[in-house]
């Protein structure tokens, strides 16, 4: 059952097309991982399902309806979280602060659902107080997942999460994806990394804006041929 | 030397009120807005207008204890303060967020509030004309400070409205809910609109904060000096290198900001002509575009 | 005759701003430099033709006239030294300023510009401060009688505009026009390219403002006085820029259009709110123009980005 579909997508930025009729699916319950290198058009894509970017054409389907350009706004209110790759958290607020940003359009209470996101992030908890901006890298990264989970989201969108982390940081962070997913969160998980694949259950490769190969995430990392062309092998 | 100081903290007061709301909106929407000096201005002649008409009823003619205007103006702050507010959403809505939704570029929306500042001042100067008008002609009762410092009672008026209000926002914008997401709208956009923040509702309150402020800055420049339809047009410099000194979107640094540049340009009349005043406020801004840009408190934002 | 008059000024004036338009069409509409002091070049042109031109006061007049120099010099000798002092202050400031990312640089630009005119309003010494200087040379006055010298100075400026029509025309077609096409369209592209950007940039800003300069100097030997307060904002600077939104930015002839446009607005409300309106409202009234070339600014910057004529397509899109 697929949660998330994307179908014959042409999307980019002005008159340079970055994606040229893409297809690729998020089945629910599951860890799907994009991979690629630079400019292969994985960020193009998390923006065109989220409604950042308008798709010159194609459709783009959430819980089977059609939310093809929908603004982000209204995107957040359907059930899907999204972290950019940059510029992903508040940085002038404190954590704190994010975290309540994250819950924005939730009318409940939120303070339980805080205290889930320090439970998952336990590093978090200290710095409730302090600026978003004077965290380290790894903590930010975190701060902008936590951010992103405030919705209880049923799907998760995630761009590069390992950016810019040291290696046992970026360990910790698939570890966390792993968590949300036995919580019942889908995860649509772009990355450059060749990490993602031991935690994905399914995975595509994008490369100049076109699907390269796909398959479950056992059958990619065994493949030789693509772990030479696109995995660095 | 002392007494410029002291003066140049209670402009700098006023210059503060303006630049807060001018950095919001700059902030939220990359709008540097030439406008807002006469939206100022147009705060102090609606005062004018509405303390003129207050002061023809009997108990309202009075002057309010020490100070020197009277009870008529002091219940014109209100009117004010909503005509500004919506005159601020009228045109943002009418103009601005029409460029908004057609992707214009910064610099269309700079130039159309050039044409937007021209507008209110001709309609100031035609209702109103070209003198000055005072919001009252009685005395100026002054104090004595250490030091010898001659501080106007008036002053001391200024100096706790313009706070009060500067402590209002910061009250409402760390507390409030709706506060915080201006915060994050200003300091984040994209993201914030992803966490599923309305912009345009968002801009009403940005909007309506800053013609809340503006209207207040105006009633008390009026109160302090005079009023004359360039008054708020004069201020626009230094509002702008108090903005920009501060950092985009900081509150924080457009009140500092307002306050260095009020003691600034006092404090130039030390060893400069007063009509260089302007100058000195430029200056300044020069100075910070070449060597900071981010201005003082901004980050990463130029 | 008055209405002939009339429409003989209005060209003079016109054309003059015209010749201005141009100048920021250089900055804006060929390179995309945002600038809003240009007040100040103009500034600088009519006040360096001025004091080139006229004779050091003396005698009786010196104690009402102040000034640093007089070189009495003919006035096309004026108008050269017009361009290139305002060019050379271009530069300075361009130096100064075009490492600033845009909006910076166009108020910084007002910042400098009303600095100028501070400056020349409170030094005395330099051109008489804020009383200005009086009994500029007018060119060929000596060729008619007085009531036709408008007619003379019509021509005199027409041909200025005309060469300075052409020679630009010219100047956007050569290579260099297309450089400083492609650093507006897309800058970093240009400077992968290999361009000096900032080298182009700084020329971009002299030759506007030397057009500039010299429109400021046809003008002072229009009026025959220049006073500082001519160079407030809303003349020097920001009817020029709605003359250019009006007309078309990124063109000339939208430059000229324009500006005969909304100098044609200008004028004409002045003369209509001088016939109909009562006396008492005279004073006021004309501030309507404000509030007209308010509502111009914003309707046509709203509405039509690119002006009534648009931008002429002259590189081709690879």
């Amino acid at each position: 059952m697929s949660i998330l579909r994307v179908e014959n997508v042409v999307s980019g930025y002005g008159s340079m097309d970055v994606l040229h009729g893409l297809s690729l699916e998020v089945e629910e319950g599951k860890i799907v991982t994009l991979l690629g290198p630079n400019g292969s058009g994985k960020t193009t894509v998390l923006r065109t399902i989220f409604g950042v970017v308008t798709p010159k054409k194609g459709k783009v389907y959430f819980k089977g309806e059609d939310i093809t350009g929908t603004q982000p706004e209204k995107v957040a209110r359907t059930g899907m979280s999204y972290v950019p790759q940059e510029e992903n958290i508040f940085p002038a607020l404190t954590v704190q602060e994010n975290l309540e940003m994250g819950a924005f359009i939730r009318e409940d209470d939120i303070k339980p659902r805080i205290g889930e996101v320090f439970e998952l992030f336990p590093d978090l908890t200290d710095r409730r107080k302090s600026r978003a901006g004077d965290l380290s890298g790894g903590m930010r990264q975190m701060l902008a997942i936590g951010r992103a989970l405030m919705l209880n989201p049923t799907v998760l969108l995630l761009d590069e999460p390992s950016t810019g982390l040291a290696p046992f940081l970026v360990e910790q962070i698939f570890e966390k994806i792993q968590t949300l997913n036995k919580q019942g969160v889908t995860v649509f998980l772009v990355e450059q990394n060749a990490q993602a694949l031991r935690c994905a259950d399914r995975a595509y490769i994008l490369e100049g804006g076109e699907k390269k190969a796909e398959g479950t995430a056992q059958e990619l990392m065994n493949d030789e041929e693509i772990g030479k062309l696109y995995l660095g092998r | 030397m002392i007494e410029l100081i002291v003066y140049g903290i209670v402009l700098g007061s006023i210059i503060a009120l303006g630049s807060v709301g001018l950095t919001l909106i700059w902030g939220i929407t990359d709008l540097f807005n030439c406008a807002h000096g006469d939206q100022i201005t147009v705060g102090a002649y609606i005062a004018l207008l509405f303390g003129g008409l207050f002061n023809r009823i009997g108990f309202l003619q009075g002057t309010v204890g020490p100070f020197s205007f009277s009870w008529g103006l002091l219940l014109s702050f209100i009117p004010s303060v909503i005509i500004s507010i919506g005159l601020a959403v009228a045109v943002d809505r009418l103009v601005y967020k029409r460029m908004r939704r057609a992707g214009a570029h910064f610099i269309t929306a700079f130039i159309a509030s050039i044409g937007v500042a021209w507008a209110l001042r001709g309609f100031i100067y035609i209702i109103w004309g070209a003198d000055f008008h005072f919001y009252s002609q009685g005395l100026r009762p002054v104090v004595f400070l250490p030091a010898g410092i001659k501080l106007r009672v008036d002053e001391i008026f200024i100096m706790i409205v313009a706070w009060g209000a500067v402590a209002g926002v910061y009250l409402f914008l760390g507390r409030t809910k709706t506060g915080k997401a201006l915060r994050a709208l200003a300091d984040n956009p994209n993201l914030a609109r992803v966490s599923g923040i309305n912009v345009e509702r968002m801009l009403i309150w940005a909007w309506g904060i800053a013609g809340m402020l503006a209207a207040i800055a105006g009633i008390l420049y009026g109160i302090e000096t005079q009023l004359r339809p360039e008054m708020g047009w004069i201020f626009l410099l230094p509002l702008f290198a108090a903005v920009i000194l501060g950092g985009k979107g900081s509150i924080t640094g457009a009140l500092a900001g307002g306050l260095v540049m009020g003691i600034a340009q006092q404090v130039s009349t030390l060893f400069l002509v007063p009509t260089y005043k302007p100058a000195v406020a430029f200056i300044i801004m020069i100075l910070v575009l070449i060597f900071r840009p981010k201005g003082i408190f901004g980050r990463g934002k130029a | 005759m008055g209405l002939l008059d009339f429409f003989v000024s209005f060209a003079i004036m016109a054309s003059i701003y015209a010749i201005f338009s141009m100048g920021l069409n250089v900055h804006w509409g060929y390179t995309g430099l945002l600038n809003f002091g240009i007040a100040g070049f103009f500034a600088v042109g009519a006040y360096t033709s001025a004091l080139f031109t006229s004779k050091m006061p003396t005698g009786a007049l010196a104690t009402y006239v102040k000034q640093a120099f007089g070189l009495n010099m003919p006035f096309l000798l004026g108008v050269v030294f017009a361009a290139i002092f305002a060019g050379i202050v271009a530069v300075l400031i361009g130096l100064l300023t075009l490492r600033l990312s845009e909006g910076y640089l166009a108020i910084s630009a007002i910042g400098i510009a009303e600095t100028i005119r501070i400056f020349f309003n409170n030094e005395r010494w330099l051109a008489n401060g804020a009383q200005g200087l009086i009994g500029l040379k007018r060119p060929l006055s000596n060729l008619v009688p007085p009531i036709y010298y408008n007619y003379i100075y019509l021509l005199i400026v027409v041909i200025f505009l005309l060469i300075i029509y052409f020679a630009l025309e010219r100047g956007i077609r050569s290579p260099w026009g297309r450089v400083l096409r492609a650093i507006r369209e897309d800058e970093v592209m240009a400077a992968a390219d290999g361009k000096n950007v900032f080298f182009f940039k700084l020329q971009s800003l002299a030759l506007g403002a030397m057009i500039m300069g010299i429109a400021g100097a046809l003008y002072a030997h229009y009026s025959a006085t220049i006073q500082p307060s001519v160079f407030e904002p809303l003349f020097g600077t920001f009817i020029i820029w709605t003359m250019l939104t009006v007309g078309g930015t990124g063109n000339n002839k939208g430059a000229i259009l324009g500006a005969f446009i909304v100098w044609a607005l200008w004028s004409w409300t002045t003369f209509l709110i001088l016939k109909v309106v009562p006396p008492s409202f005279q004073t006021r009234a004309p501030f309507i123009r404000y509030v007209i070339i308010g509502v111009l600014l914003v309707v046509f910057t709203a509405a039509r980005p690119k002006g009534i004529i648009g931008e002429e397509r002259q590189v081709s899109r690879f």
